[in-house]
Order: structure tokens, then C-alpha cells, then sequence
């Protein structure tokens, strides 16, 4: 339990540091490096949990995919952050707000949670024994074969989401030169050749 | 004080000597395989490559790594400092911690964890950011660019190298590197009645697949034909440019131990791992580790061939095969892979 407990302190310390770094730090690239080490850490937490799958997901999801997307937004944008920044101590009473209203609404639903023990009864799936199954195995139950339908439909949410960005910025340039490979292995010299017969002294 | 020795010390200073080990070796086996890249690409253009430090010029590769040590480290002015010194050492590690989850033989690994392949796919998806961290902080226009192609690259690919895994998983069942080889012991030839041989291992089952991943590999690793990041015809060196001395042979060495685990992967994946070809005594008596590392060379040999005699592709014909080819191929081979399996009942 020790090595767990010293492991738990580390992920957790490096987590909540580098979280209070990525709204702190003054060049917005060392934020989302910042920010990728909170996914780090965090993805350490979910396997001291054993959540292991979970840990994984979080790694090729959210820093191999999302935040590299987050990277190249912020280092292609050219903003002026030391203006931007002025205006920090003017919206802090706002933020500060929104953030005391989020602590109380997380404070409720945990408490809520621990306080009502027969929540637990209304699972209506039995829980597998976590020892005879990797929670791989049982996330894939739960996921295809528990509930696949609104598996799908989540996946035709995301697909409409995609189809929608694709239209939006998809705008089809006329005036450029694209390659067509089947274009090119079609052609022979028939079709590509002219034969001209040029007399001397004249030219074509 | 005893149990705290027991729990704690002991099994530290067995898995530090037992990293400390697989370091060395693979090291060493980088610093060999530099060399055979050269010495491969040196034969097919009828050249001797390098030849004179030790014989053969087998001591070519730590001759390097000293000239490299020795140098100083330039950092351009203007350059992110801390950015840029972490860029190296974030190629390095991630690429050489992969390796802690590669099963060299039957019970030769490390940490032999459930979702073993999932690691190994989420730490190289993170290798890009080396990558970008390098290209980013240099605070030039060549870098970034080859940053910026790199990373596009190597996302794209990712894609298509995560399908060829969901295929050979289909086929076994379980996401363990050591369940896949074994997994291997019987296949297409057990089922037509042959011993147990080199048929059964995935590479003739998902023949397809063995390809679109050899080839992903390819992009993934920035080999050519596709080092497109560092095209030094129109990049100079793409992310690397304003690297010189140790950081520079951070990035090379990072950049080899990630080619040295794709030669790995596609032995564990396609090539049976460290199963014999044939299931015949003299052949099982020779160690597993032994077949492992010739079956990874041969891998790695097709690779350098492809460096010595495949063009450089252009960036957009890299994309289309990415996204047009490989993409919808192994999109398609994950639903026929499934489909086989369960209606033939091998699932």
C-alpha cells in the first residue's frame, strides 16, 4: 500500500502543479505543454485505480490526439497575450464566480452520492468480479454488447459533427492544378502525343 | 524491516538491473543497426560505406556517439531554451520506454501488463511531440515546417497502424503482447492439417494488413521514402536543423529505438514472435531470443532496403495513401476480419 500511496501523492501533486501552470504560465505553448502533463499525470491516477484501459484511452486520445490538435492551434495563431492578459483582474470577480458555482455543484453530487447509500441498488447490471476479467474485456461488454444501440447513436452524433465541420470549411478552389492517378495511368501515346511533321525552315 | 527489504528493496533492484540489461543491450543493438543501415545503403549504390574505425568499420557507430558527446551544444539565440533541450530528451525517453512491455521470449519481459499493445500505441502516438517541441522552440521557419509536417504525418498514420492492431487483436483476443505470439502457435496451417509452422503466424492470415502496417511503420518512424519532416532537398533538416552535438544524437537515437520497436512489433504482430519457423526439435532447441532478434533484423533489413532504392514521395501523394488507401483498406479488413471470425466460429 505504501508504494501506491507515495506513487498517489506524486501523479497527484504533479497534476494539481502543473493544472495551476497551464492558467498561470505567460507563453500559451507552455500552457498546453503544460496541460498535456496534467493528462499524464491523470492517466497515471486511473491506473493506481486499475482502470487501466481507461489510462490508455486517455493517453492516445486526449495528449496523442486531442492536445497535439490544441498544439498546432496555438502555436499557428498569432495573438498578443500580453494584451490579452490585461484584462485579467477585470473578469476575475466573473471567473471566480463560475468556479465557486462548479465546487458546489461537484460538492453536492459527491456528497449526494455518499450520502444515499441505496443508490448502489439501482445498478441494474451485476458488477463482474474485477479479478476473473481485465476491464478491458468488461468495458467491451458494457460498450458493444450492453448497450450498443446508443453506442451507435453516439457514433452518428459524432459522424453528423463531422459531416457539419467538413461542409463548413470544404471549399473547392477551381483554378489549381490536381493530380488524377487514374487520369495519368490512362493515358498512351495516342492520346498524349502529337506527331507533327516539321519542314525545315519553317518550323511547327 | 525485514518485509519492508522483502517488498520494497529487492524487487526495486531487480527491476532496475533488469531495465538496466534490456537498456544495454538495445543500445548496443541500435549502435549495430546504424551501422547496417549504412552498410546496406553503401552496398546497393556499389559503395564500401563505413570502413575504417575497427574492422569492417564495426566500431563506426560509438566513434560517433564520442564525436557527438565532444561537441558543444549550440543553442540559437532565440530559441526557447528549456523547449529546447526537453525536445531531445522527450524523443528519447518515450521511444526507449515503449520497450518495457516488449516480450523478447516466453516470460523475457518487463512489465507484462494486460494492455500491453495499447501502451505500446499510446506512448509512440506520443512520440510526435518531440517532435513538434523541437521544431516550435528552434524559432526558425525550416524547423517548424518540418515540425509541422511531421506531426501531421505521423498522426495520419497512426490511424491506419490502429486498425492493423484491431485486426490482429480480432484474431487473438487479447490486447497482452505475449497472448498475441503465442496466439501464434497455431493458424492456417494447423488447420490444414500441417505441424505447426511459420504459415500459422498472422503474416498469410492478414497478408494485407502485414503490408499496410510494414508500410505505416515506414511513415510512423519518418523512413524513407517517406522522411519527408527532414527532406533535406527542401527542409535542409526539417525539425533537426538547428540541432548539433548530444541533443541532436538524442533526436537520431530516439528516432532508431522507435524504428528498432517497429521491427519489433511487426515480429511480435505478424511473425510469430520468438517461435520457430518449423515446430522441429533442432529448430526449438535454438533460444527464442534468437529467433526474435533475426526475425526483427530481417524486418529492419527490408527496411533499409526500401531507404536505398524507393524515391522520397511527395507530401500530397503521402497524404492520399494515408487517408484514401490505407485508411478505408484496414477500415474494410476490421469488419471482414470480424465478420470471418464469427461466422466461421473462431471467436
Amino acid at each position: 500500500m505504501g508504494l501506491q500511496a507515495i506513487f498517489f501523492y506524486l501523479f497527484a501533486f504533479i497534476a494539481v502543479a502543473s493544472a495551476f501552470m497551464v492558467i498561470s504560465a505567460k507563453n500559451p505553448v507552455h500552457s498546453v505543454l503544460f496541460l498535456i502533463l496534467v493528462f499524464f499525470n491523470a492517466a497515471g491516477l486511473f491506473l493506481l485505480t486499475g482502470a487501466e484501459f481507461l489510462a490508455m484511452i486517455l493517453l492516445v486520445v486526449y495528449i496523442g490526439a486531442v492536445a497535439v490538435l490544441f498544439l498546432f492551434v496555438v502555436m499557428m495563431l498569432d495573438i498578443d497575450f500580453a494584451e490579452l492578459r490585461s484584462g485579467v483582474l477585470q473578469y476575475a470577480p466573473i471567473g471566480m464566480l463560475v468556479g465557486l458555482i462548479v465546487a458546489a455543484e461537484l460538492v453536492v453530487v459527491i456528497g449526494g452520492s455518499v450520502l444515499t447509500p441505496e443508490a448502489a441498488k439501482a445498478i441494474t447490471m451485476p458488477i463482474p468480479n474485477p479479478a476473473s476479467r481485465t476491464n478491458t474485456a468488461a468495458l467491451g461488454d458494457v460498450l458493444y454488447t450492453n448497450y450498443v444501440y446508443f453506442f451507435q447513436i453516439a457514433g452518428l452524433v459524432l459522424l453528423v459533427a463531422m459531416i457539419g465541420a467538413i461542409v463548413l470549411t470544404l471549399r473547392h478552389r477551381t483554378n489549381i492544378k490536381r493530380q488524377d492517378v487514374s487520369k495519368q495511368v490512362a493515358r498512351t501515346p495516342a492520346t498524349a502525343v502529337e506527331v507533327v511533321k516539321v519542314k525545315p525552315g519553317q518550323g511547327v | 524491516m525485514d518485509s519492508f527489504f522483502s517488498i520494497y528493496v529487492w524487487p526495486g533492484i531487480v527491476m532496475v538491473a533488469q531495465s538496466l540489461l534490456l537498456l544495454v543491450c538495445l543500445l548496443v543493438f541500435i549502435a549495430y543497426i546504424l551501422l547496417a543501415d549504412r552498410k546496406i545503403w553503401a552496398a546497393v549504390q556499389l559503395r564500401r560505406g563505413p570502413n575504417v574505425v575497427g574492422p569492417f568499420g564495426l566500431f563506426q557507430s560509438f566513434a560517433d556517439l564520442l564525436k557527438f558527446v565532444f561537441k558543444e551544444p549550440v543553442i540559437p539565440a532565440g530559441a526557447n531554451k528549456g523547449v529546447f533541450l526537453l525536445a531531445p530528451l522527450v524523443a528519447v525517453v518515450l521511444a526507449l520506454a515503449t520497450w518495457a512491455v516488449i516480450p523478447l521470449n516466453q516470460n523475457w519481459v518487463i512489465a507484462n501488463i494486460n494492455v500491453g499493445i495499447l501502451y505500446v500505441f499510446a506512448i509512440s502516438s506520443l512520440e510526435v511531440y518531440g517532435i513538434i517541441m523541437g521544431g516550435w522552440a528552434s524559432n526558425s521557419k525550416y524547423p517548424f515546417l518540418g515540425a509541422l509536417r511531421s506531426a501531421a504525418q505521423m498522426v495520419s498514420y497512426e490511424v491506419s497502424i490502429g486498425f492493423v492492431i484491431v485486426t490482429v487483436l480480432l484474431c487473438v483476443g487479447s490486447l497482452n503482447l505475449t497472448d498475441i505470439v503465442n496466439a501464434q502457435h497455431d493458424g492456417l496451417g494447423t488447420m490444414m492439417g500441417l505441424p505447426a509452422s511459420f504459415l500459422d503466424w498472422h503474416w498469410l492470415a492478414l497478408f494485407p494488413m502485414f503490408v499496410v502496417f510494414f508500410i505505416s511503420a515506414l511513415a510512423e518512424t519518418n523512413r524513407p521514402p517517406f522522411d519527408l519532416p527532414e527532406a533535406e532537398s527542401e527542409l535542409v533538416a526539417g525539425f533537426m536543423v538547428e540541432y548539433g552535438s548530444t541533443p541532436y544524437m538524442m533526436f537520431m537515437l530516439g528516432e532508431y529505438a522507435a524504428i528498432c520497436l517497429m521491427c519489433a512489433l511487426t515480429t511480435i504482430l505478424f511473425l510469430g514472435g520468438w517461435l520457430p519457423p518449423v515446430d522441429i526439435a533442432i529448430l526449438n532447441w535454438v533460444p527464442g531470443i534468437i529467433w526474435f532478434v533475426l526475425k526483427a533484423s530481417l524486418v529492419f533489413f527490408m527496411f533499409a532496403m526500401v531507404k536505398a532504392f524507393v524515391p522520397r514521395y511527395r507530401y500530397d501523394q503521402l497524404m492520399r495513401l494515408g487517408w484514401k488507401i490505407f485508411l478505408p483498406l484496414s477500415l474494410a479488413m476490421v469488419v471482414i476480419t470480424a465478420f470471418v471470425l464469427k461466422l466461421m466460429g473462431w471467436a
